[in-house]
């Protein structure tokens, strides 16, 4: 394996994030519930105790709440939170929205995807047929005063006549996004900087073209002649790549296609402990806080559940896990 | 006492209603389970596809969410989001949502957002992920929620999907082209809607149950003149379920 300095944008978690993540930053999370969020970062984020973030995400799930608990969050737009039957609303974000301490905007996952693809494509707006006469169109989340903030649209979507289509035909109008930054965890990242998903890519694509800066962490770094001879399978260019972080299991307790499962010990504990404020506090001080680096916290999360994890190369997963 | 659980009955009412052949969207939860049971037993030649991505995966194991690993695995195409939604609303496609949700009402429309008032509710739930996307673009929907009348309510405290709207022909003068719900599956009975007012109707009710008992779980007028009896799940079915498709219990608890 090669790692080289990848065109100098190899970095420690720690300096990317402190280099491409502020106070009040619009950051977009990839991955999708219980799959390759990015929580090493996230992790590094709440170490370094950057705040008052804006979240904007379609589904998701473990990174999300752990943001949203740890206090780093004021803003979310997003379309779902929940691991399933780990928690089927997120913990942590739940009680921040029934707390009323969090400004929450509400999209729907099509509705997301198409506002990061606009904001790809450098379009102002995009039109869809989803959710028409719903509340998602008639109640707002934000406050006048956030729609006033430069990056917050002005409105949260319009239900307007389709100019090419016969009388009556509706569509919702959706603002794009570009978000300051996106945080996506990647399987294999070339030693050029070309980044490689297996699996499911979700609307990590739409949102790292979206984004003002981009920063990858991933399993392996390999020459990037091997992911030459297969193309098709590589989904972002290494110059839209500002960073990338080397960081196996970086993506654990949610799963890496073809790498591991996610954890279903992990999600379960962590699940119980993020329903009170005390006992998350002690989850971050054992987990975020208390392990020097991500070798420290795979070390806590101990060789036995991470051997139970690993996942078959061909299935992609872990056949056979408990997951009860 | 029946020698079957109400989820169990849940998931085979469901998957009897799935035609041969369909086009089938599943959510996480119950949806995924019934929309295994279809094509393990009643649908042999449905496609279950995924919103984030994954069509036709092997489903070997059962997935417990949309995004696990398993809708990857052994897929013909793994691709995201807005590739998937475009199949779900492929105007030349069949297809079938499977949906969940904590309130609906009488036309269907459905609530996963919040219980309360939105800006401050009692009870936040996960939101909408792909659910209003799958009732506002699938061709048909059917949806899962458990019979109570804190769940079948007059009035949604959100509404998060639009199933007939306000009834009548309120969903196509909203700017639908297609779509709405075709079924509820509860755990007491199927319920359908009314081909001109839209309204539901109780069409079934499972074995050991009584239209009573549906309409006194339900916090809106009924009609259960309809009603027939739901013919109780077959060794066969119970068989499957239990042993091929959830045998962690993982959704059926």
């Amino acid at each position: 394996m090669s790692t080289g300095d990848v065109q100098g944008k190899l970095m420690s978690a720690a300096e990317a994030v402190a280099r491409f993540v502020q106070r009040g930053s619009q950051v977009a999370l990839g991955g999708f519930t219980v799959n390759r969020n990015p929580m090493l970062l996230a992790r590094e984020i709440v170490r370094q105790g950057i705040g008052d973030l804006h979240l904007v995400v379609h589904s998701h799930g473990q990174a999300l709440d752990l943001l949203v608990g740890a206090g780093m969050v004021g803003r979310l737009e997003i379309a779902y939170a929940g691991t399933g039957r780990f928690a089927p609303t997120c913990p942590c974000f739940r009680r921040a929205a029934e707390s009323g301490s969090l400004e929450i905007e509400d999209y729907s996952n099509f509705q997301m995807s198409l506002r990061f693809l606009a904001g790809s494509l450098g379009l102002p707006f995009i039109p869809c047929r989803s959710g028409l006469g719903t509340d998602l169109v008639r109640r707002e989340g934000f406050s006048a005063e956030t729609r006033r903030s430069p990056k917050v649209a002005s409105r949260k979507m319009i239900e307007a006549e389709d100019p090419f289509g016969r009388a009556g035909g509706k569509v919702l109008l959706l603002p794009a996004l570009n978000p300051d930054v996106a945080l996506i965890h990647a399987q294999t990242v070339g030693d050029d900087g070309t980044v490689r998903i297996k699996g499911l890519t979700f609307a990590d694509v739409e949102q790292a073209r979206s984004a003002g800066a981009v920063v990858v962490s991933c399993e392996e770094i390999v020459p990037a002649r091997r992911l030459r001879r297969d193309p098709n399978q590589n989904v972002l260019p290494p110059f839209l790549v500002d960073a990338v972080v080397l960081a196996p299991h970086g993506a654990h307790p949610t799963a890496c296609h073809r790498f591991y499962d996610y954890d279903p010990r992990h999600l379960r504990r962590y699940g119980e402990a993020a329903r009170s404020v005390e006992d998350f506090r002690d989850y971050l001080r054992e987990w975020v806080y208390g392990p020097a680096d991500h070798e420290a916290y795979l070390a806590l999360v101990g060789p036995d559940d991470l051997a139970a994890i690993a996942a078959d190369p061909r299935l992609g997963y872990a056949p056979g896990l408990d997951r009860r | 006492m029946p020698d079957w659980t109400s989820r169990e009955m849940m998931a085979i009412a469901a998957g009897r209603l799935v035609e041969d052949g369909a086009l089938i969207f599943a959510g996480t939860g119950l949806s995924m389970l019934a929309a295994v049971v279809a094509k393990r037993i009643h649908a042999p030649h449905a496609t279950i596809f995924f919103e984030t991505g994954g069509i036709a995966p092997a489903l070997k194991e059962l997935p417990l969410a949309v995004g696990d690993p398993r809708v990857m695995s052994g897929a013909c195409l793994n691709c995201g989001l807005i590739e998937a939604f475009s199949f779900l609303a492929h105007r030349r496609l069949d297809t079938l949502a499977l949906l969940g949700a904590a309130q609906i009402d009488r036309h269907g429309n459905l609530n996963s957002t919040a219980i309360g008032d939105y800006r401050r509710p009692t009870h936040r739930l996960p939101g909408s992920g792909g659910a209003c996307d799958a009732a506002s673009l699938a061709a048909g929907v059917i949806i899962f929620v458990q019979h109570e009348k804190r769940r079948f309510v007059p009035r949604l405290d959100y509404l998060t999907s639009p199933g007939w709207l306000a009834g009548g022909d309120s969903r196509a003068r909203a700017g639908y082209v297609r779509g709405g719900p075709r079924a509820v599956v509860s755990d007491l009975g199927v319920l359908r809607f009314d081909a001109t007012s839209r309204e539901m109707y109780l069409a079934e009710v499972y074995p050991g149950i009584t239209a009573e008992q549906v309409t006194a779980n339900t916090g809106f007028s009924l009609d259960d003149s309809r009603a027939r009896a739901s013919d109780p799940p077959t060794e066969r079915e119970l068989d499957i379920l239990r042993r091929e498709v959830d045998p962690q219990r993982l959704i059926l608890g």
